[in-house]
């Protein structure tokens, strides 16, 4: 089959793999039909996330038809149109069972600090991922849905992690009517924990980020207020400001270990990988919410320690809450969403690459060229 | 503007909102966000089982020491090959997750990937090429300059950094040949 290959930091390529098999009594092996690149899969292709190994697939973000199932799987069967969540998980342990899905201790044998992903480095397990023809998906029977025919491939393939983590990310910062919230980054998840954000019931939203095009999508799609950090002085006092100098109620961190903003941290994290990424984005959400506030963080970051303003947060009360997406407990919520009518998720994909242009892919979307926001990947089976 | 018990900036009303945002407050309640409260154990997961059937280990398969045992289910991928492969074997055997030991000879294994990888792809059919697989080629079809220029994009300022760091070890590792070359030649 034909599949994405990293080749080591800002280098991949197309290459010829064997078709995944079943090795384990539930799996099932998925033909992919549509797969994205996420901001998250950016982190791995500049070499940030320790045990990425030459040779791996990216991709957690996939649509796909059952090709195959193993003979304990109950619940698929070939030729089942499949959104598959990124986190693989067993359903079953210790986490599991208390719905925390993406802290699953049965998939990921190379850490316990993280639960498992497709494509995800071996830190996440060492899956190969979905920016392929075929891919292995663990436990059929728990992880992936069955797409109901009234969704469309698109809006099912931004559930599997942007719209999920996204509307998550604003479930987390514990949104109460009349609420400002600050989202820090416009990026896919940023733009849907925005437009989340209404659904809780906020009284403003103002998103935060350096993109001209992508500022646009937050007023036009997100229908929230917007600021561009390279255009104020000082981004926390301006955020201060608007927000009559108390701060916002709630932020949502959606930027992860590549922030810009900060020169000295941004070079010491994302490009000389000293710490475990960026937390530019991270400080000034801990800056900018009010005394006694909440701060979500739904960016990625590395395990490696980095450079955070604890004390602030220590001294501010604040409530600082994270986690990965359970991807799967969004699901029937966000499609009564789309089916009132409420929003269109798939409005946010700009682009699409064939599987064979895989390297242009990941440099347009990497260098944020052709005011990409959320590009798909079309395998060539498909 | 003096410190009072209101809300400096008031919220619009919800009338206001919801005319202007659809779906504005469906969520109000937090019954309605999935995702509350965080643990739940009513959830149904799909698993018919109390533990899951053991995956076959037919290679060796590296674990963190905070794992007692090799988790049921695993990925097969890549597994450990040359000194990155030892490295990485060194990592997971020896350090815990807390232990910085622990990943940053992880991130140090990766990069003696990196180099070992584009070696050893130079005796096969199909070598690195470090230009094709770059994608700059995106540059002149999706609009490199204009993406860039006049935008007010704060990353533009640190650009110039990622041709180094792309470029930058090839660079060294040909200085290198050249000069082991050059030596070789002397003798």
């Amino acid at each position: 089959m034909r599949a994405m290959e990293y080749r080591g930091p800002y280098k991949v390529r197309v290459t010829e793999k064997e078709i995944p098999r079943i090795e384990h009594p539930n799996d099932a092996i998925v033909r992919v039909t549509m797969a994205a690149i996420c901001g998250s899969d950016l982190h791995l292709y500049h070499g940030m996330m320790p045990d990425t190994r030459v040779g791996s697939t990216f991709g957690h973000e996939f649509v796909g038809i059952v090709e195959q199932v193993g003979p304990s799987v109950q619940h698929l069967r070939p030729g089942q149109r499949v959104m598959v969540p990124f986190n693989v998980y067993c359903g079953s342990c210790f986490f599991c069972a208390r719905g925390l899905y993406s802290n699953c201790h049965n998939v990921n044998p190379n850490a316990t600090a993280v639960g498992g992903i497709y494509g995800y480095s071996h830190t996440c397990g060492g899956y190969d991922g979905g920016q392929a023809e075929f891919v292995r998906v663990p436990f059929a029977d728990v992880g992936p849905g069955v797409i109901p025919d009234d969704i469309s491939d698109e809006d099912a393939l931004l559930m599997t992690d942007a719209l999920s983590t996204g509307y998550f990310g604003a479930q987390l910062a514990d949104i109460a009517q009349g609420d400002t919230v600050i989202v820090f980054g416009a990026g896919p998840v940023g733009l849907f924990a925005a437009r989340s954000a209404w659904f809780m019931g906020a009284g403003r939203v103002i998103v935060v980020d350096h993109l001209d095009h992508r500022l646009q999508a937050a007023r036009d799609f997100a229908l929230a207020e917007t600021v561009h950090f390279g255009e104020v002085d000082d981004v926390v006092l301006h955020l201060k400001r608007l927000t009559g100098g108390l701060g916002a109620d709630r932020v949502v961190e959606a930027v992860g270990a590549e922030a810009d903003g900060g020169l000295l941290q941004h070079i010491a994290g994302a490009k000389l990988k000293l710490q475990g990424g960026s937390p530019v984005a991270l400080n000034w959400a801990i800056d900018s919410v009010r005394k006694g506030g909440t701060v979500a963080v739904v960016g990625a970051y590395g395990p490696v320690p980095a450079a955070i303003k604890f004390g602030d947060a220590v001294n501010k009360g604040l409530t600082l809450r994270m986690n990965q997406a359970p991807v799967k407990r969004q699901w029937p919520r966000l499609m009564e969403h789309i089916r009132a009518g409420h929003f269109r998720p798939s409005e946010l994909l700009t682009h699409r690459f064939p599987l064979e242009h895989i390297a242009e892919g990941y440099h347009v979307f990497s260098s944020k060229l052709d005011d990409i926001i959320k590009p798909v990947i079309v395998p060539t089976a498909a | 503007m003096p410190y009072t018990a209101t809300r400096p900036v008031p919220a619009p009303t919800p009338d206001e909102l919801r005319s202007r945002v659809p779906g504005w407050g469906a969520d109000l309640d937090p019954a309605d966000r999935p995702a509350v409260p965080r643990e739940r154990h009513d959830l149904e997961s799909g698993a018919h089982w109390l533990e899951p059937e053991q995956q076959p280990e037919l290679t060796p398969r590296e674990r963190s020491i905070e794992h007692e045992r090799l988790t049921p289910v695993f990925g097969t991928a890549q597994p450990p090959k040359g000194l990155s492969g030892a490295l990485k074997r060194l990592a997971y055997a020896r350090f815990s997750e807390g232990r910085n030991a622990h990943w940053l000879l992880l991130v140090a294994s990766d990069r003696v990937d990196a180099i070992e990888s584009h070696l050893a792809s130079l005796v096969t059919a199909r070598p690195d090429e470090p230009l094709t697989q770059s994608g700059v080629r995106a540059e002149l079809t999706h609009h490199g300059w204009r993406s860039r220029v006049g935008r007010g994009r704060v990353d533009v300022k640190h650009a110039w950094l990622d041709p180094v760091i792309v470029a930058g070890p090839w660079v060294l590792a040909g200085a290198l040949a050249v000069a082991a070359t050059r030596v070789a030649l002397r003798r």
